[in-house]
């Protein structure tokens, strides 16, 4: 079993106006400093059996496919652990 | 005429949709999301709601439901499809439409009389407006900024695709004030007011909306 992880964020270009809502906050807590805030996404998947190439494959994919929209988001995939296997392949 | 109104977990506004096709002079048929065909519809409309709770992104979920599966491949073929708000989602999710719907600019949620001019009267959803009428439909939305990158806007404008525009300021961000738009061979329209409030004086700012439901049932009958 591995624990494989997609986050998706905002393109850099789209505006993010749950970002900005929470970069607001910040200086009415007493926090300064922060530029700016984006908010994302993170998904974990836990991927029955080995880790192939195969099945990473498909977790991109379901990421392509599903759980991003290419038109306003990018995503990045990686592999958070393994239990049984110490193949590092991304 | 046969006018299909989907109905997912979520959807509000199907019940109205189905009315508005009935006030138009049209026979509703309720489509459930489930569904694996379209009963024999002449057009379909996607109805406004909250189709799967807006879980992950609106109309991500919806957009692999077993009916979304045959109204995209019969849009496709040409039959008539009306987005209506999270219908408009859906078919941005769908790819059937491009570009992408995201959260009002100004992070509240927008419910109010919308000015509109309707550019585009050439599609079987809009034949009934005169060229760049001017309307009053309501517009009811949290996540209706329509964004796509400049290639696909200035293609939308070059090719005579932005259906309807927002007049007397823009409502939620969307990108060069567009309400609504069509695919390249016009059947297929989304549109983020609802023009299935706004079919009688009774209830709604006046019966502005009635035309899109009358021309697609001219259109089928023309066809």
């Amino acid at each position: 079993m591995a624990r494989v992880v997609v986050d998706v964020m905002l393109k850099p270009e789209i505006l993010d106006p749950q970002g900005k809502a929470v970069q607001g906050a910040l200086p009415r807590l007493g926090f300064a400093g922060i530029s700016d805030v984006r908010q994302g996404k993170r998904f974990e998947l836990e991927v029955d059996g080995e880790l192939t190439d195969e099945r990473l494959a498909e977790v991109h994919e379901i990421a392509e496919k599903l759980l991003s929209n290419p038109v306003i988001e990018d995503f990045s995939v990686y592999v958070e652990e393994f239990a049984d296997d110490e193949d590092d392949e991304q | 005429m046969r006018i299909g109104v989907v109905t997912f977990p979520g959807s509000l506004d199907d019940v109205d949709a189905r009315r508005a096709v009935t006030f138009a002079g049209g026979e509703p048929v309720a489509l459930w999301h489930a569904d694996h065909d379209l009963r024999e519809v002449d057009a379909v409309v996607l109805p406004g709601g909250f189709s799967y709770g807006d879980y992950l992104r609106c109309g991500a979920i919806s957009r692999f439901s077993p009916v979304m599966t045959e109204v995209v491949a019969a849009a496709r073929q040409g039959l008539p499809v009306l987005g209506i708000c999270n219908g408009f989602q859906i078919l941005c999710e769908s790819h059937l439409l491009p570009g992408a719907l995201i959260r009002n600019d100004h992070r509240r949620f927008v419910c109010r009389d919308q000015r509109l001019r309707i550019e585009n009267n050439r599609t079987p959803w809009t034949s009934d407006y005169a060229e760049n009428a001017e309307v009053s439909i309501v517009l009811k939305n949290g996540e209706g900024g329509y964004v796509a990158d400049e290639r696909t806007l200035d293609a939308l404008e070059g090719e005579g695709r932005v259906v309807a525009r927002y007049l007397g300021g823009n409502p939620n961000g969307s990108l060069r004030d567009i309400a609504g738009i069509s695919n390249e061979r016009g059947n297929v329209v989304g549109l983020m007011p609802h023009p299935e409030h706004a079919i009688e004086d009774l209830c709604g700012p006046g019966t502005d909306g009635l035309g899109f439901f009358t021309s697609v049932l001219r259109s089928l009958v023309d066809a």
